[in-house]
């Protein structure tokens, strides 16, 4: 069983442009204040960001909470909101359900599940329509361990 | 290619601060206003060329570890936009070429893709 080291919650607000990326900025400064491997910090962020990024365009509210363990870093996010019918095809790049507007904002083309998959080690999504999303993600500090 | 290099190439304003741009060197470009896009092909050291100049395009460099962005079609990003590129260490211009004469320039230059 892996042992928890740090553990931080963020709250994320949906539509709230202005703010957004400022938990996953953080996270990257506690990383690196770990010195931990700049791969698994990069991988880590694009994971945070584009789940911070999915809350701030699709939900109303949700909770991010970043854990440390001995053997990987991993998000948890449960967000209130409108939740994800079919999963499998929000996997699949370039499907979305952004308007124009997300777009001109940079996000909302169809590469936020799929870079949080890419960059994951273990992914697990499930949704409730009409109430909400849960995401958990984990990403191994020792990519050679066994999972 | 150095950044004061690109700077003239593209004819660029620099708008971060305290930069010697001939210390920086790039070979690698990333060219999109989406930022998921970005993100997913992620390399390390490169030059991001974008038309997005909200906070969130700093922050995609800061993630993908982009040593610099050239905002194109005379786009600047505000102040404090600019000033979170500072703090970050990821140098900022801009230039009023669009992106196919930027990424066309930087091509002749023999700098390379990734998306």
């Amino acid at each position: 069983m892996a042992e928890e080291l740090f553990r931080k919650a963020f709250t994320i607000y949906g539509g709230n442009f202005s703010r957004a990326g400022e938990s996953s900025t953080e996270i990257k400064e506690i990383l690196k204040g770990l010195h931990i491997d700049n791969t698994i910090i990069r991988r880590s962020v694009i994971v945070a960001f584009e789940a911070e990024m999915n809350v701030v365009m699709y939900a109303s509210t949700a909770t991010l909470n970043f854990i440390i363990t001995d053997e990987d870093i991993c998000f948890e996010i449960l967000d209130q909101g409108p939740g994800i019918a079919d999963i499998e095809q929000a996997m699949q790049e370039g499907f979305s359900t952004a308007d124009d507007e997300l777009r001109a904002m940079g996000f909302g083309f169809g590469m936020g599940l799929p870079n949080i998959k890419k960059n994951s080690d273990h992914l697990l999504i499930e949704s409730d329509v009409g109430k909400g999303t849960k995401l958990s993600a984990r990403i191994r500090l020792n990519p050679d361990a066994s999972p | 290619m150095r950044l004061d290099e690109i700077k003239n190439a593209l004819q660029c304003e620099i708008l971060t601060k305290n930069n010697d741009l001939s210390l920086v060197e790039v070979d690698t470009v990333l060219a999109s206003d989406g930022m998921s896009e970005i993100l997913a092909s992620p390399h390390p050291g490169a030059l991001m060329v974008t038309g997005l100049t909200n906070i969130q395009s700093v922050m995609t460099a800061n993630f993908a570890d982009i040593k610099a962005i050239v905002y194109i079609r005379g786009k600047v990003p505000n102040e404090n936009t600019v000033s979170f590129a500072q703090q970050k260490g990821i140098h900022v211009m801009a230039t009023k070429l669009g992106m196919f004469d930027v990424c066309g320039l930087l091509r002749q230059y023999g700098m390379k893709g990734v998306i």
